[in-house]
């Protein structure tokens, strides 16, 4: 039995979830959580990566605590690589191998995309081969496994969608992160105001619907409706992409990742698509949504059980890490 | 031929086989999709179903091969149009020589330049959007392409190919160079300047910090 320790850092958050393998299953023993809320305007990444070096070592012995496990049971550790920003990942890396040097336990840098894929593969037992849709702050991609490697199918040409969320919720004085009051005001409406609709390929572009849903509200237009009108706009460009690369895939599986993954409206639009392919549509528990520790320790299991090893060398930060550089030993 | 046969179920829009006053013809529908509220429903049918039979019009009349467009019904989403009896690039591409794969690629990028001379994004060239048939390829499948002269669009539409190429083709690292070689000779723009472009969008969107 391998126990794994996964620290995660590449942007506002900070975890440290501690897992282990059950017949190939992940099984989660603890899973800690921390995020950084700005008082004023976006992530500061300097600011945010200050926040994981207070944070760290608390969030670590709270994670060990909740697992109820004592250090020297952790067989190994893992740490997200990239992509992220670059004083956050640092900030995180150094933690993840001081502790490896402490513990004399094996290191190991993921890559976080790759790991929101793994983690709902883990988890959800019927979950074998999804195409995922991993939208989150920084993040809109549209991942799936191909000709031996995680592939990106489409992506956000210009701004994650969080970001345009929250981009959106700071110019009506929302609070951080600005998608879950962004939910409630849309539920409240039911008037589609017309947004640029940005589909190229497979890829899809924010910043233009940001632009028209800001210049809406200078013009007056009710709140709540451009709330509904921004979530309609984007979900159904993210769902069509997502069924664009489900079809040129040809996978019948789909799982949703990121912590815009947790907006209900979201769901359903992908799990209505997913139906009308006869497609199956899986969604992680909340915990394993957003940016966590257990899913880097998971994949990190994952990778070092297929043989995979670094050194410290290997282990610096990659801030573009890209999905596709992943050697992908373990499938 | 058989009318009314599905040749095609996508994910956008059915293929039908049809007959247009005696000729063999295909019928494209957009499929209405219950994800989407009805109003964004019917504005993406209608638009695209609009757009793409405008721009596969402007396209022949560019040079390029494409369907002859028969019938557009905006409301309902549907195009007639020309059969195009050939096979799809991403079927053959694997089955030619080398120096055959060079000179189709070529050629499909000669046809982007003729399109891109005219201002014409074709928004989704993919291999599966183009047939060959003899030595023409025909171009298909303009739902979402726009007019556009600019460089940064002329450089995503690009870069959709070269994604395609690596996500399906990437046993064949070589074809999108070739296809940027029969670009450049047929670019009556700075296709240096569009190559750059390509990098760049290469950079930002999947290098992103
Ligand atoms: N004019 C045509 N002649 C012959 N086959 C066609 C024609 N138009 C489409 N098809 C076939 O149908 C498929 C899907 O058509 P396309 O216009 O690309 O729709 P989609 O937007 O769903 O990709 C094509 O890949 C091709 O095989
Ligand atoms: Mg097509």
């Amino acid at each position: 039995m391998t126990i794994c320790l996964g620290i995660e850092g590449t942007a506002h958050t900070i975890g440290v979830g501690i897992i282990k393998s059950d017949k190939g299953r992940c099984q989660v023993l603890s899973n800690v959580i921390k995020g950084y809320h700005p008082e004023k305007g976006g992530i500061h990444p300097r600011e945010a990566a200050n926040h994981h070096a207070t944070y760290v070592a608390d969030v670590l012995s709270d994670s060990i605590k909740k697992a109820g496990v004592v250090f020297s049971a952790v067989d190994l550790i893992s740490f997200s690589q990239g992509p992220g920003l670059g004083p956050c990942l640092r900030t995180v890396a150094t933690a993840a191998r001081a502790l490896s040097l402490k513990l004399k336990k094996p290191l190991l840098g993921v890559n976080h995309c790759v790991a929101h894929l793994e983690i709902g593969r883990g988890t959800i037992p019927e979950c074998i081969d999804p195409v995922l849709l991993y939208v989150s702050g920084a993040n809109t991609q549209v991942i799936g496994f191909a000709e031996g490697k995680y592939r990106v199918f489409g992506e956000t040409l210009d701004i994650g969608l969080g970001n345009c969320l929250d981009k959106f919720g700071r110019s009506l004085d929302l609070e951080f992160p600005a998608g879950p009051k962004i939910e409630e005001l849309a539920k409240k409406s039911k008037t589609y105001v017309k947004l640029p609709y940005s589909i190229k390929g497979m890829d899809i572009a924010f910043s233009g619907l940001l632009t028209a849903a800001m210049q809406e509200k200078k013009q007056g237009t009710s709140v709540e409706d451009i709330c509904f009108s921004i979530q309609e706009t984007a979900f159904a460009a993210l769902t069509e992409v997502t069924e664009r690369a489900m079809a040129h895939t040809e996978k019948k599986e789909v799982l949703l990742g990121g912590g815009v993954a947790c907006n209900m409206r979201l769901r359903s639009m992908v799990e209505t698509m997913a139906k009308a392919r006869g497609a199956r549509f899986f969604v992680p528990s909340r915990n394993l949504c957003v940016d966590n520790g257990a899913m880097i320790a998971w994949l990190g299991l994952l990778m070092y059980e297929s043989g995979i090893r670094m050194t410290i060398e290997d282990s610096m930060i990659n801030q573009r890490f890209r999905t596709d550089m992943v050697q992908v030993a373990w499938r | 031929m058989n009318p009314n046969k599905i040749l095609y179920l996508g994910a956008e829009a059915e293929i039908k086989t049809s007959v247009y006053l005696g000729l063999s013809a295909v019928e494209k529908r957009r499929i209405r999709k219950s994800y989407r509220i009805p109003e964004i429903d019917h504005m993406l049918i209608s638009a695209r179903t609009k757009e793409e039979s405008k721009l596969i019009m402007e396209a022949r009349i560019q040079g390029v091969a494409v369907p002859i467009i028969y019938d557009v019904d905006v409301e309902n989403g549907i195009i007639t149009m020309e059969y195009i009896d050939g096979h799809r690039i991403k079927d053959i591409i694997h089955r030619l020589t080398e120096k055959e794969r060079k000179r189709i690629c070529e050629k499909i990028g000669d046809g982007i330049a003729r399109l891109h001379n005219n201002d014409i994004i074709h928004g989704d060239i993919t291999t599966s959007n183009m047939i060959l048939v003899d030595d023409t390829i025909y171009f298909i499948d303009f739902g979402l392409g726009c007019k556009d002269s600019e460089i940064e669009a002329k450089g995503v539409d690009l870069h959709v190919l070269m994604e395609a190429f690596s996500s399906t083709h990437s046993l064949y690292p070589q074809c999108f160079d070739y296809v940027l070689d029969g670009y450049k000779k047929r670019f009556q723009g700075d296709a240096d300047v569009i190559c750059k472009k390509i990098e760049e969008i290469v950079r930002r969107g999947r290098y992103r910090t």
